[in-house]
């Protein structure tokens, strides 16, 4: 028994002193204060975004009611940009579908694309239908907005004409009020969720468990990644999941030259959470990639950089695309699906490399690691 | 010699511990299936899913939708019978039945320890373990018919210590590899991940020479034990040693009642006065009116030859089966072609891509498949870095395609994995059509070699 001791305890001795000399570049990879990480997000990137997603959206809504009650061209455009504001800083919340805003299934409600003109039309007819019902989930939020500001005619003429001169012009003004009014409501119903409580138990929530905030947070950023960038908004219109190209699934379908704009903007918004950047700032905080690199083994190699690297390779990509996705689809189709593949590459970078380096917990099953 | 040798092995012993093994196992396994039950795994794991991974030959082994819920019923319910010996040669062939099929419906839940517990319980059927301290003991005296033995040959008990040592030890000599000792793979991710234990997680869990500490004794410690736990003068102290290394793994991972059914396993290694006091601890708290049935005279046994053979054959197998590995070429933990069913346990932390493209090879045509059509988010981490899993996987996206009315369908994979802390790199030709390729025991010359290199056994 003692020979086993001595040596045991002489084996531990040894590899101690033995690792101390290589990970002498690591040493830093102690304690990384995953509080400060998710305050950081929470006081610095989501709230400001949501704050600022819902101001825009009360300007919709102003917009929206200053042209139903005369409407003309002068409106419209004021309207659209209105719409244009909000929908490029919804791009910055979408994948924080935690809390409230998975609760009231707030993407769901916002930005379910391409919108069903059907369901907008009998709604309108309607003139009472439940934008909340999940069936409705299609004929809502911005890309149902987009249709009724840019779908429901021929011409900025025929468009105004559908509020004005049209048969049904105060159900269409009427549904147009309640899509923004609807918007509005939900979001600000989670912004006062973060700014009661939620934020606080958000930023202290940091075990490694599978409801903790902190691992359903990356989960979320990438699952947002991986379905609602890189498939929604490239991938689906691409062709990759289909037999052929399917031009008409872009985001911004009916205002047609916004829809690389959007993609640009979450692609933008997704690096600004990789690196802590402040919502619209410069200046940066801890982050998650600061979290990858506190974790890495291996310096000379790093990990964090190679997601920045890949998601600026994807960036620049995406930015030789046509400013109309769908017609880049429908001229050559190889660019969107070289935008694809870039997006792709960061895709194993997240969901393997960094989820082994960071040892995620997804899901609650026994595992003895095979 | 070999008379010695069959001497040794038909020496009559006192059967004790082998009565408290079977009161130990039915009931660790009784509370298994509850606790599987509870937790809603039933539904998650074999009732949800659309399509289940099964075993190379066992493909007709399936859930059975509600019917599935009277299987775990009825393996329940066996292992209560084993722990009361009722009926016991009926109750362990249904629970080694039940509890097998169960482990063959898919094989995404594949864990050593399922394993393990349909080999003991295999082997349960042909040892006396229902001979003492059992209701069909009660039964039978009640009937006049002969008592049942007190004693029983050496071997029954002996096989059972073979059992639990082969666990251990093959778990020890697999951990003799670079990875594990040389870069303290893959506890180091995994102990680093645990911040957030009370106490030691911001910092034991922390420190690079714990994660060496932990692999070099975890390897140590499974080489040894059996040995230790097999000598006499060393056995208390072996006993307490696995109620803390286990009970430690219980803290750290997610595997369920294996430490457990280790921990209660492992007393058989005891003296039989040991085993008598438990007997007789359980026998205090049983009320007076059916004390009587504990009491059999002793008799003796003559067992089966047959029995014996068939013991000695499971544990050969057991000897040889996780050498199988040698038959192929490259890196095991990368291809995992013979890493099942030999007590690689803990031993690789992998996480893998896999994305099917389906391309019509008549019009050129191709799109790639969402997989949360088809599979759990489970059964997807699972299947992604496993070859079978991403070969049957193939095949069953082409019949379903085909019956979606695709025709010539060929089946291409994006497949990116990450062993053991390293860089992900490419885990699966792309350039090969899985329609092709048919599941069997030769090389899947198919997987990219692992471009690294782990030295061990």
């Amino acid at each position: 028994m003692r020979k086993i001791g001595i040596l045991f305890i002489t084996m531990i001795a040894f590899i101690s002193c033995d690792s101390s000399d290589d990970s002498s570049d690591n040493g830093n990879q102690n304690n990384f204060d995953r509080s400060g990480m998710m305050t950081n997000i929470a006081d610095n990137l989501i709230i400001p975004a949501f704050t600022d997603l819902n101001n825009d959206l009360a300007t919709l809504e102003n917009e929206i009611a200053s042209f139903s009650t005369s409407p003309d061209l002068a409106g419209l455009n004021a309207t659209r940009t209105a719409w244009l504001n909000a929908y490029t800083t919804w791009q910055y919340v979408e994948m924080y579908n935690i809390g409230k805003a998975e609760e009231v299934q707030l993407a769901f409600k916002m930005n379910v694309y391409p919108t069903n003109v059907t369901d907008i039309q009998n709604n309108i007819l309607d003139g009472n239908a439940d934008l909340n019902a999940v069936n409705n989930n299609d004929a809502v939020g911005f890309p149902a907005v987009e249709y009724m500001i840019y779908g429901t005619g021929n011409d900025d003429q025929e468009i105004i004409d559908f509020y004005s001169t049209d048969s049904n012009a105060s159900l269409n003004k009427q549904y147009l009020i309640d899509l923004s009014a609807a918007m509005k409501s939900l979001t600000q119903e989670v912004l006062d969720d973060w700014n009661n409580g939620f934020r606080d138990s958000f930023v202290n929530s940091t075990e490694n468990t599978a409801t903790s905030a902190l691992n359903r947070l990356v989960n979320d950023f990438i699952f947002y990644y991986e379905k609602g960038l890189r498939a929604n908004k490239i991938g689906i219109p691409a062709g990759i999941f289909s037999s052929s190209s399917l031009p008409d699934r872009v985001e911004g379908l009916y205002s047609e030259v916004y829809s690389k704009q959007l993609a640009t903007t979450a692609l933008n918004a997704v690096r600004q959470f990789f690196t802590g950047q402040h919502y619209n700032s410069s200046t940066t905080g801890l982050s998650l990639s600061d979290y990858v690199t506190a974790s890495e083994t291996d310096a000379n190699n790093s990990l964090s950089t190679e997601i920045s690297n890949q998601f600026e390779t994807a960036q620049n990509q995406l930015s030789t695309l046509d400013a109309n996705l769908s017609s880049q689809v429908n001229t050559n189709n190889t660019a969107m699906l070289q935008t694809y593949d870039e997006l792709q590459r960061a895709v194993v970078l997240l969901k393997v490399d960094m989820l082994q380096l960071l040892n995620i917990n997804v899901d609650y099953v026994d595992a003895d690691g095979d | 010699m070999k008379e010695h040798i069959k001497s040794y092995l038909l020496q009559p012993i006192n059967s004790a511990p082998l009565a408290v093994f079977r009161i130990g196992f039915g009931i660790m396994m009784f509370l298994s299936i509850i606790r599987f039950w509870s937790n809603g795994w039933i539904e998650k794991l074999y009732l949800e899913p659309k399509f289940h991974f099964s075993y190379y030959g066992f493909e007709w082994v399936k859930p059975l939708g509600n019917i599935t819920y009277l299987i775990f019923f009825i393996c329940g319910l066996s292992a209560l019978f084993v722990a009361l010996g009722w009926k016991y040669k009926w109750a362990i062939v249904t629970f080694f039945l039940s509890f097998t099929y169960i482990e063959l419906m898919d094989k995404t839940t594949y864990l050593n320890h399922y394993y393990f517990i349909s080999v003991v319980s295999f082997v349960l059927i042909f040892l006396p373990a229902g001979r003492r301290f059992s209701i069909d003991n009660y039964a039978f005296s009640k009937a006049n018919k002969k008592p049942l033995p007190h004693s029983i040959p050496r071997w029954t008990i002996l096989s059972l210590k073979v059992l639990i040592s082969i666990v251990y030890f093959y778990a020890g000599l697999a951990k003799i590899n670079s990875d594990w000792l040389l870069r303290a793979m893959p506890l180091k991710i995994w102990l680093k991940s645990k911040y957030d234990l009370a106490f030691i997680g911001e910092n034991l869990m922390q420190q690079d020479w714990f994660y060496y500490a932990m692999s070099w004794s975890g390897m140590l410690y499974d080489l040894t034990i059996p040995f230790l736990l097999l000598y006499k003068r060393t056995r208390w102290f072996a006993y307490i040693l696995v109620i803390i290394f286990h009970v430690f793994t219980r803290v750290l991972f997610p595997i369920g009642m294996f430490p457990y059914v280790m921990i209660v396993s492992a007393l058989i290694f005891f003296d039989a006065s040991f085993h008598e006091q438990v007997l007789a601890l359980i026998k205090n708290i049983i009320p007076e009116k059916i004390k009587h049935w504990i009491k059999p005279k002793p008799i003796s046994y003559k067992p089966s030859r047959v029995n014996l053979i068939i013991v000695s054959t499971v544990i050969a197998i057991q000897l040889l089966l996780p050498f199988r590995h040698l038959l192929y070429p490259g890196e095991l933990f990368w291809h995992e072609q013979g890493f099942r069913f030999s007590w690689r346990v803990m031993l690789i932390e992998k996480v893998g891509y896999t994305s099917f493209k389906v391309v019509d090879k008549k019009s050129g045509e191709s799109f790639m498949v969402d997989n949360t059509d088809f599979l759990s988010s489970f059964q997807i981490k699972q299947m992604s870095f496993q070859p079978d899993f991403i070969l049957e996987y193939a095949h069953f996206l082409e019949d379903h395609f085909t019956k979606q009315g695709h025709s010539n369908i060929a089946i291409y994979v994006d497949s990116y994995v990450a062993l053991n802390g390293r860089r992900s790199t490419r885990f699966i030709d792309p350039e090969i059509d899985l329609t092709k390729e048919k599941e069997s025991f030769k090389n899947k010359n198919w997987i990219i070699p692992f471009n690294d290199e782990i030295k061990g056994l």
